[in-house]
């Protein structure tokens, strides 16, 4: 029997509280499947299961918050037979959950994401069948709209009902004609949010000796080949440039592995994957930097696509536990804001993040005679415990010489 | 379409990516990007959603010329499909 247990998403979290199973006991779940929402100082995070089998007992009450590490649930992996004498397991829940439980009302992290999403003692308009797998976001919108999830197709994974369909459904039902009535800000806890964003770079600018490196790049031939490629495209299938900058630091990341991997008790882990934290900023303030799962190794249609999905659910507070633990490495822009360069502070157990800045045309020169060009600021913070800058500054080049082709990208 | 009909649409799909803003108290004339903070991906999505609902293709090297209310509503009224 394998224990799902509440995930560590971060060095400073330790605790979460549980807000919402995805599943049932006797529904049967693969590595990956999203099947529990948990609440933690970075907005409600969606679970992802470590293990295939089936879900055998729930062992912690929705609305309960514990420590990092404690079993919320048992499951059943494959192979494994039930024993002959176990009660039917289709309670809601253990009778004897392993930890005290926090009554809702008096939990120690209140947020406004709670009291929507909590809703064991408040359904108003919007109760699903039982177990029907619906984000928080989703839910939050019915509720305001007095929609019944049940008449709600779901088209998220394992046919879970996403913020979008709920939508969807709004325009289906004609919506009550409420139209000053504005759709809330995000399910995202901005205080707590900037709490964990202090703890993580406080930790940062103590323990991690930073080092600086600048690279000007020029990437004109990224913005012709870009404009080239959309011109034939609808807009929903274009990319941005920001595409192309991820997908080189991600190649370049894996040639230069000192600036891939996590500095966890005393010592650096390369790591073989490359997942690329993508820093999103969240409206009203607030950011984020969930990853884009083995970037390196994905077409530059389908990293566009996976950053349009993770941009939209993370500010839709729909973030997957996943995404926050994995991040190898950092990517992030404020070039739109105008900056031209940018020094980002490592986000922990990381070792790197790259910056990019604002593109620019600036007099250049090619091939011996001065033209305009379109010139980007690359920079990069590296962690000295685990490189120098003289490897820094090849990483940097190897992402600049990587932006010279982006067919080849 | 009316111009009246395409402000609607197109305050309404802003609204959709920036849902805390009064759209009715956002310049006419002021650049989007900046007025109610929306960035590239942002503005694909507004671009995308507006071709879903209006039918009309916005070339990228148009994009320019959509980045106040006012410019959006010129241009699509300009480019509407014939009723």
């Amino acid at each position: 029997m394998a224990e799902f247990r509440m995930p560590s998403l971060g060095a400073d979290m330790e605790a979460g509280t549980l807000v919402q199973w995805l599943v049932k006991p006797g529904d049967r779940v693969k590595h990956g499947d999203i099947i529990a929402v948990v609440e933690t100082q970075k907005g409600a995070i969606e679970i992802e299961s470590f293990q295939t089998g089936q879900i055998e007992k729930f062992l912690v009450d929705v609305g309960t918050k514990v420590p990092v590490g404690t079993p919320l649930a048992e499951i059943r992996t494959e192979g494994e037979t039930k024993p002959a004498a176990a009660p039917a397991a289709a309670l809601p829940k253990a009778p004897a959950a392993p930890k005290p439980k926090v009554p809702p009302a008096s939990a120690a992290a209140p947020s406004p994401v709670q009291a929507p999403v909590r809703a064991p003692a408040t359904p108003p308009a919007a109760p699903a069948a039982p177990g029907a797998r619906v984000s928080p976001a989703a839910r939050r919108l019915a509720e305001q709209r007095g929609i019944d999830l049940s008449t709600v197709s779901g088209t998220g994974p394992q046919g879970a009902i996403t913020y979008a369909d709920v939508e969807a459904r709004l325009g289906v039902a004609g919506a009550p004609a409420a139209a000053p009535e504005r759709k809330r800000a995000p399910a995202l806890n901005l205080d707590a949010m900037r709490t964990a964003i202090a703890a993580a770079m406080a930790r940062s600018k103590r323990e991690i000796p930073h080092y600086y490196l600048e690279h000007q790049v020029d990437v004109t031939a990224c913005e012709q080949w870009l404009a080239q490629k959309n011109a034939a495209l609808p807009p929903d299938a274009r990319l941005l440039i920001g595409v192309l900058a991820l997908k080189a630091v991600a190649l370049a990341a894996r040639r230069y592995p000192a600036f891939n991997g996590f500095y966890r008790d005393n010592k650096f882990e390369p790591s073989q994957a490359v997942h690329t934290g993508v820093a999103i900023a969240i409206r009203g303030g607030g950011l984020t930097a969930p990853a884009l799962h083995d970037a390196d190794k994905l077409t530059l249609d389908d990293l566009m696509g996976r950053m349009r999905d993770l941009i939209q659910r993370t500010r839709a507070g729909r973030i997957r536990s996943s995404e926050i633990a994995d991040p190898t490495i950092t990517v992030s822009s404020l070039g739109e804001r105008g900056v031209e360069a940018l020094y980002g502070i490592i986000y922990p157990p990381q070792v790197a993040i790259i910056g990019f800045g604002k593109v620019v045309v600036r007099p250049w020169i090619v091939d011996g005679a001065i033209g305009p060009r379109s010139v980007v600021t690359i920079t990069l913070s590296a962690d000295h415990r685990v490189s120098d800058g003289h490897a820094g500054a090849l990483f940097l080049a190897e992402i600049g010489r990587l932006l010279q082709e982006p067919d080849k990208l | 379409m009316s111009d009246i009909d395409i402000r609607k649409v197109v305050q309404e799909e802003l609204n959709n990516i920036a849902p805390e803003v009064d759209m009715a108290s956002v310049d006419p004339a002021a650049d989007l990007r900046e007025a109610i903070d929306i960035d590239s991906m942002d503005f694909l999505n507004f671009i995308t959603a507006i071709h879903h609902r209006l039918g009309i293709d916005i070339p990228e090297i148009d994009y320019p010329k959509l980045v106040t209310l006012n410019g959006a509503v010129a241009y699509l009224m300009a480019h509407r499909k014939p009723a």
